[in-house]
């Protein structure tokens, strides 16, 4: 008989681990939360540094595990986990002979930072809503018109001690410098700034995308952190920051402000980690064995990790450790085996 | 000789000697509030200050030049302060900057 695994998370690294096991002759099963499995690649439009539509990437994986008839259960939860096997909301067990926990990460809820208004004036969106309007094809003022001044907030949820998240989230820096790109795209006549406190661009294609940013499509850059977002009496949003470089204080109106929200911890890490005895990471994250040769174990036997949910990671780097982390369960069932 | 005009004077050398600065002061701040090691220069302090919206103060730059041992002003500088607070409650990294401004006017007056 074909040796079971359970994978938590029906996400890109949940699908990707769940192929890869596949085919290398073990019976994976997908427990996911919602409705559809995906995870959050499903409401991206296109994908950093190439503007790959994010479907190209999710349609193979979803079709893989149809057309393999790998077992996917959706619209459940996982409550608790074990080496041997899982418990679903509802208390039903589900055995196994390792689990890979493949639960990603929480997008930062913006409302958090009340300074920046968002959910309060119009026009203030985040990076995440503004990937779901391309898709919709409806980036738009709240009053239909055009934006003709942009500006994009990095680091809202990240880096900032006033909401417990002190870690970069990694990927919004580079979405930051895409998003502007695609907004000047859509809108050549506007401006669009980014503030940051820092830019890192730490992939292979990224530093290019930045530099093209400004030189081809003269995207702003201002080194510093907006520190509050206000109403104006004609409806647009004015902003403050300080300009750092030139050592003074900025202040700008502007049509429309993008947050660009960080990737944080799901609650119930904590909830997973002490049903198995699992560590968490200060930032809340799961934490793996080791960064070097154990990224994709955890402190317990028979217990994997893939994807978001150890560190804010991209896409790439998620569905290389999908990979790796299916191959260290299988040189785990052999050795239980041998 | 006639005295040929440039269009520039000479004036004190602009860069920051570190060889030179006397950086026991700054150490000694940094000693009393560590947090302030963990300034990431974001600007949020200047930005929202009340003091630097109505004067030519600013308070990240007062305060890194203070890190680099330039203490020349800055108490004067400093005395624009309103302790207000309004800074601390930015800083994203959680630095008591209300409490580094009276520190700074408390450890600089005879500069
Ligand atoms: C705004 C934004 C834009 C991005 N754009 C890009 C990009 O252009 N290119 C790129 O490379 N990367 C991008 N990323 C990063 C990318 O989204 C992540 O790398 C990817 O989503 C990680 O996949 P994952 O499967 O690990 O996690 P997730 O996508 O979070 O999937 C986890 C899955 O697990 C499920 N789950 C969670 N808890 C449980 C539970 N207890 N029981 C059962 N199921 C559960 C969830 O419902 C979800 O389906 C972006 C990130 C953000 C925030
Ligand atoms: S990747 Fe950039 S925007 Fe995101 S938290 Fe890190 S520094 Fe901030
Ligand atoms: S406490 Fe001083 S430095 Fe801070 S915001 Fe108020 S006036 Fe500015
Ligand atoms: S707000 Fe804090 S981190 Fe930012 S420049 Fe001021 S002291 Fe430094």
């Amino acid at each position: 008989m074909k040796p079971r695994v359970v994978i938590v998370g029906g996400g890109a690294a949940g699908m990707a681990a769940a192929l890869r096991l596949e085919s290398r002759g073990v019976e994976p099963v997908i427990v996911e939360r919602e409705e559809v499995t995906g995870g959050k690649v499903r409401n991206w439009h296109k994908l950093f540094p190439t503007f790959t539509p994010a479907e190209e990437v999710l349609e193979p994986l979803c079709r893989g595990i149809v057309e393999r008839g790998i077992e996917c259960r959706t619209g459940v939860s996982v409550e608790a986990v074990s080496a041997d096997g899982v418990v679903l909301a509802g208390g039903e067990r589900v055995e196994a002979d390792a689990v890979v926990v493949a639960t990603g990460f929480t997008l930062f809820d913006a409302h958090r930072k009340q300074e920046y208004g968002y959910g309060i004036y119009d026009n203030v969106v985040t990076s995440a809503d503004l990937e779901q309007m391309m898709n919709r094809g409806s980036v738009r003022l709240a009053d239909g018109s055009a934006p003709r001044r942009i500006a994009i907030l990095h680091c809202v949820g990240s880096r900032d001690e006033k909401v417990c998240q002190s870690h970069c989230s990694k990927v919004c820096c580079i979405t930051g410098v895409k998003q502007a790109i695609e907004l000047k795209k859509m809108f050549p006549e506007a401006d669009v700034f980014n503030f940051y406190m820092d830019i890192r661009m730490f992939g292979p294609g990224y530093e290019e995308l930045y530099r093209e940013a400004q030189q081809s499509y003269n995207i702003h850059f201002v080194r510093g952190r907006i520190s509050e977002a206000s109403p104006t009496i004609n409806g647009r949003i004015q902003i403050k920051a300080e300009d750092t470089l030139t050592g003074r204080p900025l202040k700008m109106s502007i049509d429309m402000l993008v947050l660009l929200v960080g990737m944080r911890a799901n609650d119930d890490n904590a909830s997973l980690a002490a049903s198995a005895g699992l560590a968490l990471a200060p930032n809340g994250f799961m934490q793996n064995k080791d960064p070097f040769t154990g990224a994709v174990r955890s402190q317990r036997e028979g217990i994997f990790y893939a994807g978001a949910v150890t560190a804010p990671k991209s896409l790439a780097d998620t569905l290389a450790e999908a990979s790796m982390a299916a191959d260290a369960v299988v040189d785990y069932l052999n050795a239980d085996r041998r | 000789m006639r005295n040929i005009k440039f269009g520039y004077g000479i004036s004190k050398p602009r860069a920051i000697d570190i060889d030179s600065n006397d950086l026991r002061k700054s150490n000694e701040i940094l000693r009393e509030m560590p947090e302030l090691q963990t300034c990431i220069g974001c600007g949020s302090c200047t930005a929202s200050c009340t003091a630097g919206n109505l004067t030519q103060f600013n308070f990240r730059r007062v305060h890194t030049l203070v890190r680099r041992g330039e203490y020349m002003g800055a108490y004067e500088e400093m005395n624009k302060c309103m302790l207000c607070g309004k800074c601390r409650l930015v800083c994203p990294r959680g630095i008591n900057t209300r409490g580094l401004a009276m520190l700074i006017k408390r450890k600089l007056g005879d500069f």
